[in-house]
């Protein structure tokens, strides 16, 4: 290595007045930014998402062999017992990845609030779900000769994966100081996360089925109530979760 | 720079830490030795406020641990004997990023300076999965480096190191500890830590058990200082 004059020192950080608000959404950009960065490098954890929600719908299409109005039935809760399986998957990798090189110390010594951590795992959580959603989707319709292309439909999956993500990521946070994570999330997520699947099956299912909007409501504002208490408990808790 | 006062830590029934007391003044660069088990990492995960106190009293910088945590870790650089980086993202790629996260003002400009004091600027689009243990362990001490911080702290930043990756790491360390920056690094490694510090603090059974001067130890004198030490506490 060449000896190189030190760049000399700048004002710390601290001395520039910046918005706490600018710095809080910086941060949960830049671990946006890095998770996807790292993704597209390795590929990891969207191809193993991926080819297992695949091999699900795959199984289920194959294991049920049902009739058309059959299909309409059961759609809703094949796509979100393939979801919740996939998310899974990547909720247990994201956070692996964090604890694996011990980078998840290099994240909470970042001078802001801890729930900025929680924020941008749980956005880039969601991004990777949304993208596995929307490949998985078309397969679907494909495969199960169901038109699943309904704004209504695409809503309640957008509120469901928020709410899965959301609480998702805290456990993954609390699961991954475990030796035994990969089986400990399930364990913790399913019971937890389990009004959120209920109410967005319902949604789903109202909407594939043609239901008025008024019977599908109660099940939407139930998944948004749950989305909000979800986010509110991650964002209080999540400092003491990641702490020893 | 440091005050520690009373520090206790303890995980369940295990003591760690037993009423600690500790300071560094500003531009000292104190090496904490101690045998394995000690509490040197527990004390420095306290330092860079990784962890929580049990009891006492934690100030750094000026500001309060736990609960002015935010501003203690903006004038912390940390570095242990993992790197913190991102294996798929490139070496300038995991500086972006810890410098998002510190909001470092005129951020590319700093990278650059940064990956040449750290002499890793031609490397500076490779992943680092692709580093040697000894240059990610480098580009560690720029990541520690890069918000400009007034303290650091080192946890055994040589381990798993030869001893050519070693050496470089003393030049760097001795580099980036000058410019009026508070050093501790632990160690349990002697002759690593004898011609960088200015004072060696030992630690066993959970408290300073001595410490001294670099200037009052005779060359070569730190391994009877530190045995002397440990079979006082024993």
């Amino acid at each position: 290595m060449k000896p190189q004059p030190l760049a000399p020192a700048r004002p710390p950080a601290d001395k520039r007045p910046r918005p706490a608000a600018f710095a809080y959404l910086k941060a949960i950009g830049a671990i946006l930014w890095k998770d996807l960065a790292a993704e597209y490098r390795s590929r990891e954890l969207l191809s193993a998402m991926l080819v297992f929600a695949l091999l699900v719908i795959l199984v289920f299409n194959f294991a049920l062999e049902l009739d058309f109005s059959t299909r309409r039935t059961v759609t809703a809760g094949v796509l979100w017992v393939t979801f919740a399986f996939a998310g899974t998957l990547g909720l247990n990798r994201s956070m692996a990845v964090e604890k694996d090189r011990s980078c998840l110390d290099g994240l909470l010594l970042a001078p802001v609030d801890r729930s900025a951590i929680y924020f941008g795992k749980a956005v880039s959580n969601l991004a990777f779900m949304l993208i596995v959603e929307a490949i998985v989707l078309p397969v679907y319709s494909v495969l199960y000769g169901t038109s699943l292309f309904s704004p209504g439909l695409i809503g309640v999956i957008l509120l469901g994966s928020v709410g899965y993500v959301a609480v998702g990521t805290l456990l993954a946070a609390m699961a991954v100081q475990a030796r035994t994570r990969d089986v400990l999330l399930p364990i913790l997520l399913f019971p937890v996360v389990l009004p959120v699947l209920v109410s967005a099956v319902k949604a789903s299912s109202g909407f594939l089925q043609g239901l008025a909007l008024s019977d599908i409501l109660p099940w939407i504002n139930l998944l948004v109530v749950y989305d909000v208490i979800f986010i509110a408990v991650a964002f209080m808790v999540f400092d003491f979760v990641v702490e020893e | 720079m440091i005050e520690v006062h009373k520090l206790v830590k303890r995980f369940g029934m295990k003591t760690v830490l037993r009423g600690l007391d500790f300071e560094v003044g500003e531009g000292e660069f104190v090496a904490l030795i101690g045998p394995n088990g000690a509490g040197k990492t527990t004390f420095l995960r306290i330092l860079a406020s990784l962890s929580r106190p049990t009891l006492g009293e934690v100030r750094i910088a000026g500001h309060r641990l736990p609960d002015q945590a935010a501003a203690v870790r903006r004038s912390l650089g940390v570095v242990s004997h993992q790197p913190l980086l991102y294996g798929d993202l490139t070496a300038e790629e995991n500086l972006r990023f810890y410098g998002r996260m510190y909001a470092v003002a005129g951020l590319e400009r700093r990278i650059d300076a940064v990956l040449e004091t750290v002499g890793l600027a031609s490397r500076r689009r490779d992943l680092v999965r692709t580093f040697s243990r000894g240059m990610q362990q480098r580009l560690a001490i720029g990541r520690a480096i890069l918000h400009d911080p007034a303290v650091l702290l080192f946890d055994e930043p040589h381990t798993g190191l030869d001893q050519d990756a070693c050496d470089m790491l003393d030049g760097l360390l001795r580099r980036v500890s000058g410019q009026g920056r508070t050093v501790v690094m632990t160690s349990h490694d002697l002759a690593r830590v004898e011609d960088l510090a200015s004072r060696f603090d030992v630690l066993a059974r959970g408290v300073i058990a001595a410490s001294t001067a670099r200037s009052a130890l005779k060359r070569s004198n730190l391994l009877d200082f530190y045995r002397r030490a440990l079979a006082e506490t024993a």
